[in-house]
């Protein structure tokens, strides 16, 4: 988890330079503060990644040595197969399309989306096929 | 050149039998969360837009080919290099590489069951489906389709100058893809950081898949950007907003900062995957590692930081940006990326360099984009830039980044179709897409150079005999029709693959990442069995095991060294309720 | 470890240096490589940037495309059957290749800015001072004294033009004229949406920003009439938003200034 801390860091410290220097310079503010936001995006997540790979147990995959044996255990629960990002993929659409031509698709669009919600969340508490 | 004996027979079509239940065809098309189903529904539907944008392109270069050309009209002109903009970089470029091949392979190169949210994974494909479809639905408007160029800069896009349903279907496709691009970010990044399987550590991890972390990374720093500036040119058109008004009190030029803040860090979005094939490929097919491993990846990171400040490149003559700034940190890029060009060059030094079609396209991708990169840094000029802005310079500039883009996906499809598909594709027909794909390339973007530096502006329908314009314009023109073949010739190699198909087998290429460790295509979640991990390219490790290189290796009983045995992932994966849970164990238990 | 073949090239890379470096000093005049060679003194300075650039870009991408020729070339797979030696860094070519480029852009840096501020500098009392102005699909050039007063105004005539472009210097589009010698103030505005002020001659263009108003200096070196574009996409016509400049001696510019109307529609 290091490593990975580290790449996050780096976007950090980069744009944290950059930022002030930019800053300092321009005095111009759009990009100041969207080189600010680059320089958070960075350095939180990277700093909380340090700070919590210092705590966590050392992960198979971090080691050099690791054999395979070694991550043995449940790697994680995967959907099998899931009709509702489907659905709420077209309700997201009709609602776009909505703010084109301000009609009746908001409606559809949202019932899609809302039904998708909650068949999602279903989904992942008793499982079951599409 | 078989990795193990014992592997299952190769199965013929779809991937999922094993699986049981799974559904098929138009179902399995609309509810598979599999990250392999999903990347090449995406593969499609990317080559679709390109084929489609490509057609526009041969458009706008019949328009081109004569002066006072009436071909098309000039309104009908503005919408089809527009159109072709924006699905050549939203649709096609972006999406073919971190939706398709990227989806398809990163999990299966370090050694996951999947992407870390397969569900989130197809909601981003069809947040894109219906993105483009919604982009596409402009041209059946009764206005047109947006016409405002791909930068669609303010205030022209305005409600006022470009009014109409056509240009609101182009803003909010592109919020539903700005959507589906920020997930398959998120969904990348977390796979990457915690899917690896046991041994596979960041520094082993192949050059694409590092490459395809930093663009998530990179994803998520720009397309927030844009997208939000994307709903506020919507609240300025239907609210009023006055944000990039200078009659509300708005700035129009604001815009132009929002949008290539994300802009150029979109060039190295499409970029960096392109880089990452090309440097796998090249590996493979000069039979070495890769050459300077962790310089590759500092470059990769160094261009993606510093493409995230040099986004007023694109304004010098605005007159309104710091120019000595954005023009140093626009040079600076050369160095990482020089840096990537000598290690590609080192890698096939002293190598044993075989052309099949996958490095032949890298070789090509070589080629075209040094003339991409060299022109930049002549752009990053702020003089230069001045004399050359938006004229054809810049078009030729950009194109010759691009083609050679399309030429390193090229060389991804050839490299992996047949990981995808159990098929190979065929070298003859590939290799007759190539050479018309590098000389037409060239033919079509290297007289715009010229035509750039006479002064012919960019955009223009039309341009008077008198110009002087007209020959190199043909030219251009003439170079398109190769291109047009090249990528015919391609489709029926796709088609001659289908319908007489040659098995791939799983390693056809003697390569060394972890996807040819599996069958072709690989089973559902991917792995069976997985080679131990040791270095950066297990496969090879595994199959030339005089030549490997274990820098870091305790002999461990079970490890490589050791024993040189197979470990064995994944063996229930059984569907519980339809959720799969998977677990590796130990063979030997 | 060092890298075979590197003496050979080496000796490739100093004779393409030398003989670009001999030829541009030989030659006296810089080559254009199908630039304009620039009719101001601004727009001079942008070409010789330009062809030294161009010249350094041209040699750089001449060593590596040949590196690449000769990687594939002489390291193409003969014998199936061996196996190349599997090394994979060196740490001293690596340095030398991070370390020349950034040398070498920091000396293009130095000449860009050198340069730029040329190209930048506005002269703070210049002979004529033409207030640009672009609209949808047009230009109009208004000619100020120092007070700021309209004393001669050329503008395009039909907004909404007839479909097919023309030549840019021909008489549909708008003329405007400037003095030989003499240092000219531009001051360009927009009326509408972004337009670019471009005239491939003087190697220029300049985005007409709404809202903001931009200002630079030509000084022409050549007399002649010279094609204008607009540069930057703003819609409908752009493709026909026209225009030419013409460089005359100072007393024709008088007399050409003295017959202009002050306000209104002569073109
Ligand atoms: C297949 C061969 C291609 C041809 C013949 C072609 C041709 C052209 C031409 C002639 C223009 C200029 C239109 C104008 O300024 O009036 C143009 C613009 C453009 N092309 Fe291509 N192109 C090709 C491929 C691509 C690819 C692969 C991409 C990107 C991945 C791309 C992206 C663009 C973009 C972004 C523009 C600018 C659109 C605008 O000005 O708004 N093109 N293309
Ligand atoms: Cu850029
Ligand atoms: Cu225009």
């Amino acid at each position: 988890m290091k490593i990975e801390s580290y790449v996050l860091l780096f976007v950090g410290f980069f744009f944290g330079l950059v930022g002030l220097v930019y800053w300092l310079w321009s005095h111009e503010d759009a990009g100041s503060v969207m080189l600010l936001g680059t320089f958070l995006l960075g350095s939180v997540p990277g700093f909380y990644y340090l700070w919590w790979s210092r705590r966590m147990r050392p992960r198979p995959s971090d080691d050099p040595d690791a054999t395979l044996e070694d991550g043995a255990g449940v790697v994680g629960a995967f959907p099998g197969s899931s009709i509702w990002p489907f659905v709420l993929g077209l309700g997201a659409t009709f609602v776009a399309l909505a703010f084109v031509f301000g009609a009746w698709t908001l409606g559809v669009g949202l019932f899609l989306a809302v039904a998708a919600l909650v068949g999602v969340v279903y989904e992942s508490r008793r499982g079951g096929l599409v | 050149m078989t990795l193990l004996a014992d592997r299952p027979a190769v199965v013929e079509e779809g991937s999922d039998h094993e699986h049981g239940a799974g559904p098929s065809g138009f179902l399995k098309w609309v509810t598979s969360t599999d990250h392999k189903v999903i990347g090449k529904n995406y593969t499609v539907t990317a080559v679709i837009f390109f084929l489609l944008a490509g057609a526009m392109a041969m458009l706008i270069r019949a328009q081109l080919a004569n002066p006072d050309s009436t071909l098309l009209s000039q309104h009908t002109y503005n919408e089809m290099f527009t159109m072709h903009g924006s699905l050549m970089i939203y649709l096609f470029v972006g999406p073919v590489a971190f939706g398709g091949l990227a989806n398809y392979i990163v999990p299966l190169q370090i050694g996951a069951p999947d992407m870390a949210f397969p569900r989130l994974n197809a909601l981003s494909y069809w947040l894109y489906l219906g993105g483009g479809s919604l982009m596409m639905l402009g041209f059946l408007t009764t206005g047109s389709a947006a016409d405002f160029g791909w930068v669609a800069y303010a205030p022209l896009s305005n409600s006022i100058n470009t009014p109409g349903a056509g240009p609101d279907l182009w803003i909010v496709a592109l919020i539903l893809t700005g959507f589906s691009a920020i997930f398959t970010g998120v969904n990348l990044v977390t796979t990457i950081y915690y899917l690896r399987a046991p041994g596979m550590t960041m520094f082993r991890m192949p050059i694409f898949t590092w490459n395809m972390l930093v663009t998530g990374i990179l994803i998520l720093i720009a397309f927030p950007v844009f997208t939000s500036a994307l709903v506020l040119l919507w609240c300025d058109r239907h609210l009023g907003a006055h944000i990039f008004e200078v009659s509300g009190g708005g700035v129009p030029v604001l815009w132009q900062d929002l949008f290539w803040f994300f802009g150029h860090p979109e060039v190295y979005i499409l970029a960096l995957p392109f880089f990452g094939i090309v440097t796998d490929v090249i590996a493979v097919f000069s039979r070495k590692p890769i050459f300077g491993y962790r310089g590759m990846v500092f470059a990769t990171m160094s261009i993606a930081a510093l493409s995230t400040s040099v986004w007023a490149h694109h304004m010098f003559t605005t007159g309104v940006v710091l120019l000595p700034f954005f023009s140093l940190m626009s040079y600076l890029i050369a160095v990482p990326t020089g840096i990537k060009f000598f290690n590609w060059i080192g890698t096939m030094w002293r190598g044993s360099v075989k052309f099949d079609t996958p490095m032949l396209f890298a070789i090509g991708f070589l080629v075209t984009f040094l003339l991409g990169g060299v022109s930049g840094i002549l752009l990053a000029s702020p003089p230069v830039d001045f004399a050359t802005h938006d004229t054809y310079f810049v078009v030729a500039h950009f194109h010759s980044v691009v083609m050679s883009l399309v030429m390193a996906a090229f060389a991804g499809f050839f490299f992996w179709y047949p990981k995808m598909t159990g098929r190979m594709l065929r070298e003859g027909l590939g290799k007759a897409t190539f050479w018309l794909m590098l000389v037409g390339a060239n033919v079509t973007f290297l007289p715009q150079y010229l035509l750039g530096l006479k002064g012919m502006p960019r955009r223009i329908a039309e341009y008077a005999a008198s110009d002087g314009f007209t020959t190199l314009n043909r030219i251009s023109s003439a170079g398109s029709v190769l291109l047009f073949l090249s990528v015919a010739i391609f489709l029926v190699n796709v088609v001659v693959s289908w319908w007489k198909p040659i098995p791939a087998g799983d390693n056809p290429w003697d390569a060394s990442s972890l996807e040819w460790a599996t069958s072709s295509p690989p089973p559902h979640h991917n792995f069976l069995k997985i080679p131990p991990i040791r270095s950066q390219r297990p496969v090879w490790d595994y199959n030339h095991p005089e030549d490997r290189i274990i820098e870091h290796a305790k002999a461990r009983p079970g490890g490589f060294v050791a024993s040189g045995g197979v470990g064995t992932v994944l063996l229930a994966d059984v569907n519980v309720d339809g959720e799969d849970t998977l677990e590796t164990r130990d063979p030997d238990r | 470890m060092g890298i075979p073949g590197g003496a050979k090239l080496r000796r490739v890379a100093r004779f393409l240096l030398f003989s670009t470096i001999a030829l541009a000093l030989g030659g006296c005049t810089l080559p254009t490589f199908g630039g304009f060679r620039g009719a101001t003194t601004q727009g001079q300075a942008e070409f010789k940037l330009w062809s030294w650039m161009t010249m350094a870009g041209l040699v750089v991408a001449a060593i590596v495309w040949g590196l690449i020729l000769w990687a594939v070339i002489a390291y193409r797979r003969r014998d199936p059957d061996k196996m190349p030696r599997q090394f994979h860094s060196n740490a001293f070519v690596e340095v030398i290749y991070t370390a020349v480029p950034l040398i070498i852009i920091g000396v293009i840096f130095f000449y860009t800015v050198k340069t730029e501020n040329t190209v930048d500098a506005l002269a703070p009392h210049p002979a004529v001072t033409v207030r640009v102005t672009g609209f949808q699909w047009g230009w109009s050039f208004s000619y100020r004294d120092p007070q700021g007063k309209q004393i001669a105004l050329v503008e395009t005539a039909q907004a909404r033009p007839p479909v097919l472009a023309g030549n840019p210097t021909s008489a549909e589009y708008p003329q405007f004229v400037l003095p030989l010698g003499e240092t000219t103030q531009i001051v360009l505005e927009s009326a509408d949406v972004v337009h670019g002020f471009y005239i491939p001659a003087f190697n220029f263009s300049r985005y007409a920003l709404p809202g903001v108003t931009n200002n630079f200096d030509f000084t022409p070196v050549h007399t002649g009439v010279f094609a204008g574009h607009c540069a930057q996409y703003c819609g409908l016509y752009h493709a026909e938003m026209l225009f030419s400049v013409r460089v005359v001696r100072p007393g024709a510019f008088q007399a050409w200034l003295s017959t202009q109307p002050a306000s209104g529609a002569a073109t």
